[in-house]
């Protein structure tokens, strides 16, 4: 296996994007990017697009987003792993590389979600698991997955909504900084306790929104990357792992197995001691669809005890100058989750957080040169995480 | 929330959902209409963002037929108010939701089982804000129940959500759905 650089980064305006169309959004992205690469799309030998869709008209994305972008006749495909669909995106193209088959390849991540109306969007996200056994007869949604997490996990280590709605409030102060993201407000725990229940325990606030954005990352082999960059950010490893479709069938809900697994995979592949993955780690961004998801995270990817994750973001040891820095972009809570787009985006920003290149107060100090992503598709069905170094 | 079965004048699942659609759905089709007839288009400038749309005037409709052809013993466990599971004649293996092919002998030869009607509450959910093809319902809850014979089977809880405590026993319900009137299952405090 070759090494493989990110060696161009680009994300759009994360929101309700009604100014643009599917690939007008996907350009916004492409094109910063390849801007950030010095390259045109002609250097680019193949490309990934990950988009869920159901909610947008475009049934073929990877072809409209090729033709738009002027990457044809390179090859394209579309690749789909509900919300770590991005990652599913980079993975792909990191392979592409890795295994000698291309030296530069973008993995692209875009997502129009508001092109139906919004019981469109729930109906299709309720059925995010196992459709006759899950949606069909009891009407589960994405909020009430999650929410079966939540109450288990409240019960069993005594977390309350005030624990959940800190790390709201955290992902909100970080998403005021960044300019990119969907809500620029900063929110009290206050107004979090204060919003309705979506599913309890799980309240509005807690909650991820619905989301039109799009990101790309250029990905080049180790030759053509020197040529290209002085600061080549090297994905240095890749895990992942699956979970059942049921829930029903899961070991139990405290935290996602699937996580645990993939997390353990990577922290091998790139010699951190899974016992300490703090001391190893810069900044993370993690998949925070819902504030328990954040706080399981932290539990999965071992920054903290099972049953004390909580604990972390009660102290504010996730904000820059804790622990270890966590969604320090807002998060998928308050950047956004364009649900195609949320994990390429999640390397662009690591990227540039590696690169010191973000906005003033949301820059994580960088000691070790290393940071993780921690990007979940349904509730556990699967994950990847992914770490990213300024060493090769 | 109640769910227990009542007379024959039960509105159905599919007239429910018809409902929901046309309340949903009705009124912006008729300002489309109306939209094209004033100005030749169906394209309009959101008020919130300025930003000009064209709405779609090809609608399709979304209904899937799914094959539970092998699941036959299930369907006629329904209906007979009985809850069935398989159970793999070669490992044992147990298989909630059943189904008839077990990838770990990779052989299909399963017996089908009735599931025990007693089981521990593990977790729940109310769903809050439900998708629309469920907004005929008021907020239900969704849980997770440990059976004794070695699965979890997911079901609504027809019980107050305060009153709820992770472990507590709950008994199987398979009747007609209030409000849908089609037969399910569901648990309710024992």
């Amino acid at each position: 296996m070759r090494k493989v650089a990110v060696v161009g980064v680009g994300t759009s305006r994360f929101g309700n994007r009604a100014d643009v169309s599917l690939p007008e959004l996907a350009w916004e992205a492409v094109k910063e990017a390849l801007d950030d690469a010095r390259l045109g799309p002609e250097d680019v030998q193949g490309f990934v697009v990950g988009n869920v869709g159901g909610w947008s008209s475009e049934a073929l994305p990877a072809v409209v987003v090729g033709e738009y972008c002027g990457l044809v006749p390179k090859s394209g495909i579309r690749v789909e792993a509900a919300c770590a669909t991005g990652s599913a995106a980079v993975r792909t193209a990191y392979h592409m590389i890795a295994s000698g088959e291309a030296d530069i390849v973008t993995a692209i991540g875009v997502e129009k979600m508001y092109e139906s109306p919004t019981p469109t969007v729930v109906e299709f996200i309720g059925r995010a698991g196992n459709y006759l056994w899950e949606f069909e007869n009891f009407g589960l949604t994405f909020p009430g997955y999650y929410a079966l997490y939540a109450t288990a996990y409240m019960h069993r280590y005594g977390a309350t909504e005030e624990d959940l709605c800190k790390v709201a409030v955290k992902n909100h102060y970080y998403g005021s900084l960044n300019p990119k993201a969907q809500f620029q407000r900063a929110i009290t725990v206050e107004e979090c306790l204060n919003s309705r229940y979506v599913a309890w325990p799980l309240k509005l606030y807690d909650s991820s929104p619905i989301t039109d954005g799009a990101s790309a990352v250029i990905l080049a082999s180790e030759e053509a990357a020197k040529k290209l960059t002085d600061t080549p950010v090297w994905i240095k490893a890749i895990g992942y792992a699956n979970g059942t479709a049921n829930l029903s069938k899961r070991p139990d809900f405290i935290g996602l197995e699937a996580a645990q697994v993939a997390a353990k995979m990577a922290y091998k592949k790139a010699g951190i001691d899974p016992e300490n993955p703090a001391k190893y780690l810069d900044v993370a961004d993690v998949h925070d669809c819902f504030t328990i998801a954040e706080i399981m995270a932290y539990e999965d990817l071992g920054f903290a005890k099972r049953g004390e994750g909580y604990k972390l973001i009660r102290e504010g040891q996730t904000y820059i100058g804790g622990l270890i820095p966590v969604n320090v972009d807002g998060g998928l809570k308050a950047k956004g989750h364009p649900i195609g787009a949320t994990g390429v985006s999640m390397i662009a920003e690591l990227t540039k957080q590696l690169r010191q290149q973000v906005e003033r107060g949301r820059q994580a100090p960088v000691k070790s040169g290393m940071a993780l992503a921690h990007n979940i598709g349904g509730t556990g069905h699967y994950a990847f995480v992914t770490i990213l170094s300024l060493t090769a | 929330m109640t769910m227990s079965p009542t007379s024959t004048v039960e509105k159905s699942v599919v007239s429910a959902v018809v409902d929901t659609l046309e309340k949903l759905y009705g009124e912006p089709l008729k300002q489309l209409d109306s939209l094209i007839k004033a100005t030749g288009l169906p394209v309009y400038r959101d008020p919130k963002s300025g930003a000009l749309l064209w709405v779609d005037v090809r609608e399709m409709r979304l209904r899937f037929t799914l094959s539970v052809n092998k699941l036959e013993k299930f369907v006629e466990g329904l209906q007979r108010g009985r809850l069935m599971y398989t159970q793999c004649k070669m490992c044992g293996a147990k298989y909630f939701p059943p189904q008839v092919d077990c990838p770990r002998c990779k052989t299909s030869d399963v017996e089908w089982r009735e599931t025990s009607t007693e089981g521990e509450l593990i977790t729940w959910t109310v769903i809050n804000v439900k998708p629309a093809s469920f907004s005929h319902h008021s907020d239900y809850v969704v849980g997770i129940v440990k059976m004794p014979d070695g699965f979890n089977v997911t079901a609504w809880i027809d019980a107050d959500p305060k009153a709820l405590k992770p472990g507590m026993k709950v008994r199987l319900v398979v009747d007609r759905r209030l409000g849908e009137n089609y037969i399910t299952y569901w648990f309710k405090p024992a």
